[in-house]
């Protein structure tokens, strides 16, 4: 029965993806005005050829900060579950 | 678990070029493909390598978790306080004041394809090498509490 | 239809990370099933900014012409990097729980089938 399930939403998921994703052409990417702004603007402004690390560091420098913190969080997740225990 | 010495040698001599080709990456993440995630993951790479070639009782005496847990929380202090420094001079946070013309990594380039200088890029250099501290750091304490879970009989 | 070949690829490695998490038992396949997902949403990101016969979006001695859209390619490496950090946390919660109840089977481990 629960795998029966199982088999039922895995098929309507990829279904749900499928129309999605049939929309879409290869090779043509929805250009918004802000990737032109990035690619037009970032060198001069940032200073730094590399398109991405100014998108990465400087325009969405919050993004970068909400990253770190969660790898900084995860580190100190895993020291805290697999800390040594005095019995066992 | 005792690897063989090939194994230790390899380790060895591997680690210092592993080390060299991170802090590359790194530095120039603002000029080349990578940049602090991409160098920091490489250099924890290495740190791997030694931990795997060397028992772990051994190799947690080479890699000690301070070291790593200082490294994790300096890269992040500096990270934030890089990005603080534009709120001194009334700009607003993680405005890139050094960019055009500072006193360091302050050359002026202009648009179009252009050769690599490495004095330009204002503060994501900087930021470059506090996200790579943080990265290489986190990734080795992940990698060493997981490895404390191994018993040491094996 | 041949140029939607990614799209498909996208759909068909999200669907086996999809089967994977719900039909398996162990808890280290349904891990693998979540890393599996992630690498899916990664393809499926970096393959909308994809332009016809774009370059890589960096100036350092570039060739001239297009460039590919930079925005999808940060968003990927912030995936990858979270993706990272949720892997290795589940995988301490598994060995945490390997050690209380000597088992990674959902089957095995019986206050969580309620």
């Amino acid at each position: 029965m629960r795998r029966k399930i199982s088999i039922i939403l895995t098929i309507l998921m990829i279904g749900m993806l499928g129309v999605i994703v049939s929309g879409l052409t290869f090779g043509e990417p929805g250009e918004h005005p802000m990737d032109r702004y990035f690619i037009e603007n970032s060198q001069i402004e940032s200073g730094a050829n590399n398109v991405v690390t100014a998108v990465l560091f400087d325009y969405r420098g919050f993004d970068t900060l909400g990253e770190a913190a969660v790898l900084f969080t995860a580190a100190l997740g895993a020291t805290l579950v697999l800390r040594k225990r005095r019995e066992d | 678990m005792q690897m063989s010495s090939i194994v230790k040698t390899t380790a060895d001599i591997l680690f210092p070029f592993i080390l060299i080709y991170g802090l590359y990456i790194i530095i120039h993440g603002h000029l080349t493909p990578g940049g602090g995630f991409q160098g920091g993951a490489i250099l924890a790479s290495g740190v791997l390598l030694l931990l795997l070639a060397y028992r772990y009782t051994e190799s947690t005496k080479i890699v000690r978790q301070v070291v790593m847990k200082s490294f994790e929380s300096t890269g992040l202090l500096l990270f934030i306080i890089a990005a603080l420094s534009a709120m001194v001079i009334g700009a607003g946070f993680f405005f890139n004041w050094l960019s055009p013309g500072g006193f360091i990594f302050g050359d002026v380039v202009a648009y179009g394809s252009a050769v690599a200088n490495l004095n330009t890029g204002g503060l994501i250099p900087m930021m470059n090498i506090a996200v790579g501290l943080e990265v290489v750091g986190a990734i080795s304490v992940i990698l060493l509490a997981l490895l404390s879970g191994i018993k040491e009989k094996i | 239809m041949i140029e939607q070949i990614p799209y498909l690829a996208v759909v068909l490695i999200a669907g086996i990370g999809i089967a994977t998490i719900l039909l398996k038992k162990n808890l280290i396949k349904m891990i693998m099933g979540l890393a599996i997902i992630e690498g899916a949403a990664n393809l499926f990101l970096v393959t909308l900014g994809y332009r016809e016969g774009g370059i890589a979006p960096i100036f350092t001695n570039a060739p001239g012409g297009e460039m590919v859209l930079p925005t999808v390619q940060a968003m990927t490496l912030t995936n990858i990097v979270i993706g990272f950090a949720t892997t290795a946390l589940l995988l301490a919660f598994a060995i945490m729980i390997y050690r209380k109840y000597g088992s990674v089977e959902t089957n095995n481990i019986r206050r969580l089938r309620e």
